[in-house]
């Protein structure tokens, strides 16, 4: 009887019934997930990286005829491959057909002060032929980024001339290039900081001072001092335009370039892989160490990685105490009922609020509020100048906190709800009280938990960009929130941001095509300060989750 | 202080009653699990609660030091006095009862400190930090929780290395470092191996010298073996209590001896 029952069993398994389809379902979403992430980070990753890789110059030979796009009547464009691809206009042919090939090449020719761009196109069909100019010299400036062209002589102060084919010739230049870069730093030590700081105390004097007679003696001595050290740095600047480097660009035309314009230069035709690799190397340092040139698109992006790194820490100071003391009253001390149920739906409605409507809070509240009220109480005296009146680190920093602090509250409350109960008892029978067992055992137990809220809060603050428009970013900050000068931390200080940074060089830059790879290449770095950030986060998390490891429940 | 009914005062010996629970009721909301219990348990022995699950003998213990006031919705009646004062009385500190009342847990319940500082723990919270007591008591504690040689070498390593039954004699050092005057214990061995059992009760048979026990237990032999007096609950209600010897020999209710001999529960 048993035996037969058995044999009737159906042992066939349809795919439908052990959910087979399902399975595949679920795996399909997350591989669609994964290649999104992938395509993302690849894309960024392959358009960032190359950028510091110092490129090859070609000379490319037009076929006889066809008209040079750089400089009429050359025979040939001279300038790095940027990149080929298909055309959107048909290329014609001579017989009013299309003609087989259809690609076009972008080429960085530089020479912006002689060509007007920096970039050319020409159709790879109207290409003769493509050689490597082996002499050719890659001049990077202070202003016009980048020239190519061929070195003829340098013009020394004196006024005596020393030409290229001379043996000095590249000691020469690499001296006068030392020297001019320390004349440089001179300047921007007299310009930014002694003058500078002159310039904040005539401020402060004609504020507080009100026209009186001393106070006005006080401005005049004061703008001796100022007559004095500009009379130095123009000096200094006449110094160091006195040599010059003669060159002529490929199609000919010969420059001149005082030498203090000079930030590098390199023979990129003559590199060999250790070469290249250095000075790619110098190329990231310099993009991560120097002030931003030319509208944002030369130069590095300091000043955003410090603002961002800044704000960042700012608003992990201003969120964490804040969104943990009310995540313990939620959680430890209300009453458990309808009024926290909502406020809690509230605080998870909160996270989901648009970004830019805490930017214009923050604008409203913090900007003109707060900051208007501080003008009024303590900096009357600058008024209608505003000081902390108008956005400034500080205030972005306390909007992104406001945006963020439901983050930490959620995360908080979790990690106070997973303390197990026999340690929450376990202290209260040792004679402890309420407070005494939250300070001394849920809260270091709960502290993994918080820290995970604060890196989801530091990675969603560190990316976010519409709110910061609104109360403090700006596409320059002449100055950086920390600094030697009394008091040293400037809270009213505008910033620069990486976010925004990206969105000014990408959509506001006057070059576009100049713009693209610093965008990459801040993207890229944007991302990683992501990833280190919470990467740091993770391996403090784990060191406490094994310190208060609760492990025996 | 009022004289016991005789039934619920076993004591033939003069000794002094020092927990005294009079018409007792308590609910968790509309749920009533202790039903006008009235029972003296007296000062330096050894109490056992024992009972069938659910018949209100964890709720009555955790009742001891008010521990129940952490669930919301509770609500009680009658009295509970230690030493003659009532431990509902609004001018007594919650706090400075369960100073007087310590609690070991069924499960072990160390914080994730060294075990040293689990040790010290209620005394810092009671604010003393001078290092020559607290050292004291550590070793006082441990030694008493018959943990000392064990541990003396690895103190301010964390308490989380220890094992099951070293944890639970850590949870005891812990409940018994601020000298209280009652010790709780709730199932203290029901999550440990026998020998580690073995070591849990000659460890109560030592500390009775010291101080008043109460302990629930599911183990019948574990009551024979370290309680002076037993008291058998069923659906929250005290059906008897009496010496153990005599609850265990020669139960009066029927009840009480169908638990004791297997027939439920």
């Amino acid at each position: 009887m048993a035996a037969g029952a058995r044999d009737k069993l159906d042992l066939t398994r349809t795919h439908a019934a052990v959910g087979e389809p399902f399975v595949w379902l679920t795996a399909m979403g997350l591989s669609l997930g994964l290649l999104m992430v992938a395509g993302l980070l690849g894309i960024i990753v392959s358009n960032g990286v190359p950028v510091f890789w110092p490129d090859r110059v070609y000379d490319l030979h037009l076929k006889p005829g066809v008209k040079n796009p750089v400089a009429a009547g050359a025979d040939s464009i001279t300038g790095e491959i940027v990149q080929r691809r298909e055309k959107r206009i048909p290329v014609l042919g001579p017989d009013g057909a299309k003609i087989a090939d259809q690609t076009e090449v972008q080429v960085f020719v530089g020479n912006k002060d002689a060509y007007g761009s920096a970039f050319a196109f020409v159709n790879n069909a109207d290409v003769a032929s493509i050689t490597e100019p082996p002499g050719i010299y890659r001049l990077e400036r202070l202003e016009y980024g980048i020239a190519f062209g061929y070195p003829v002589s340098i013009t020394l102060p004196g006024g005596q001339s020393l030409p290229a084919g001379s043996p000095e010739f590249s000691k020469t230049l690499d001296r006068l290039a030392a020297e001019s870069e320390k004349q440089r730093l001179e300047i921007e030590e007299i310009e930014k900081h002694e003058i500078g700081r002159l310039n904040a105390r005539i401020k402060d004097l004609r504020a507080k001072g009100r026209g009186s007679a001393e106070s006005l003696a006080a401005i005049a001595a004061l703008d001796a001092e100022y007559q004095i050290l500009a009379a130095k740095a123009r000096e200094l600047r006449t110094a160091k335009a006195a040599s010059a480097l003669v060159y002529k660009t490929p199609t000919g035309v010969e420059r001149t370039l005082p030498i203090g314009d000079l930030v590098s230069y390199s023979l990129p035709n003559q590199l060999g892989f250790f070469e290249r690799a250095a000075l790619c190397a110098r190329n990231v340092w310099n993009f991560l160490a120097l002030d931003p040139r030319e509208a944002n698109t030369e130069g590095g992006i300091f000043p955003a990685i410090f603002g961002t790194f800044v704000m960042t820490l700012l608003m992990s100071i201003a969120v964490v105490p804040f969104g943990v003391v009310a995540a313990i009253y939620l959680r430890e001390y209300a009453r458990q009922g309808l009024a926290v149920r909502s406020v809690r739906i509230a605080v998870n409605n909160l996270a989901g609020v648009p970004s830019i409507v805490f930017g214009v809070f923050g604008l409203g509240f913090f900007v003109y509020f707060v900051g208007g009220s501080l003008d009024q109480l303590l900096f009357s005296d600058y008024l209608p100048t505003p000081t902390f009146g108008t956005g400034g680190i500080l205030w972005a920093s306390a909007t992104l906190a406001l945006m963020t602090v439901p983050v930490v509250i959620v995360a908080t409350e979790e990690a106070l709800a997973a303390v197990p109960r026999g340690m929450r008892e376990g202290s209260l029978s040792c004679g402890a009280s309420k407070w005494q067992t939250i300070q001394r055992i849920i809260l270091p137990a709960s502290i993994p938990g918080i820290l995970t809220g604060l890196i989801l809060a530091m990675a969603r603050g560190a990316g976010e960009v519409a709110p910061l428009m609104l109360v403090g970013v700006v596409k320059l900050a002449p100055s950086l929130p920390l600094d030697t000068e009394f008091p040293f931390v400037h809270l009213e200080r505008k910033f620069m941001h990486l976010g925004f940074h990206i969105y000014d060089l990408g959509f506001q830059s006057p070059d576009s095509e100049a713009a693209k790879p610093m965008v990459f290449a801040t993207t890229l770095l944007l991302i990683l300060l992501v990833v280190v950030l919470n990467l740091a986060a993770i391996l403090i998390r784990e060191k406490l989750r094994k310190k208060y490891a609760t492990g025996a429940f | 202080m009022e004289t016991p009914a005789p039934s619920h005062s076993p004591a033939p010996e003069s000794r002094t009653d020092f927990i005294s629970i009079r018409n007792f009721n308590f609910s968790y909301g509309q749920k009533q699990a202790l039903f006008d219990i009235t029972l003296d348990i007296p000062e330096r022995q050894v109490t056992a609660f024992i009972g069938p699950s659910g018949c209100g003998k964890s709720t009555l213990l955790r009742n001891l030091n008010r521990m129940n006031d952490l669930i919301e919705g509770i609500s009680h009646s009658g009295d509970i006095f230690v030493n003659g004062h009532s431990i509902y009385d609004p001018h007594i500190e919650v706090i400075s009862l369960r100073k007087r009342v310590g609690m070991v847990f069924q499960k072990s319940n160390p914080f994730p400190k060294s075990i040293y500082e689990n040790v010290v723990y209620p005394l810092r919270v009671a604010g003393q930090n001078r290092k020559s007591v607290l050292d004291e008591t550590v070793e006082r504690s441990l030694r008493g929780a018959a943990l000392w040689e064990e541990a003396k070498d690895r103190l301010h390593e964390s308490a989380l290395g220890l094992s099951g039954g070293q944890m639970q004699r850590l949870c005891i050092a812990r409940a018994i470092a601020n000298r209280p005057e009652i010790l709780l214990m709730d199932e203290p061995c029901s999550a440990l191996d026998p020998i580690a059992t073995v070591k849990i009760e000659e460890l109560i048979r030592e500390l009775k010298q010291e101080f008043t026990i109460v302990i629930v237990t599911h183990n019948m032999q574990q009551a024979t073996r370290c309680s002076d007096l037993t008291a058998f609950f069923y659906l929250g209600k005290l059906v008897e209590y009496d010496q153990t010897q005599r609850i265990f020999s020669n139960p009066a209710q029927k009840q009480t001896e169908d638990y004791i001999t297997g027939r439920f529960g």
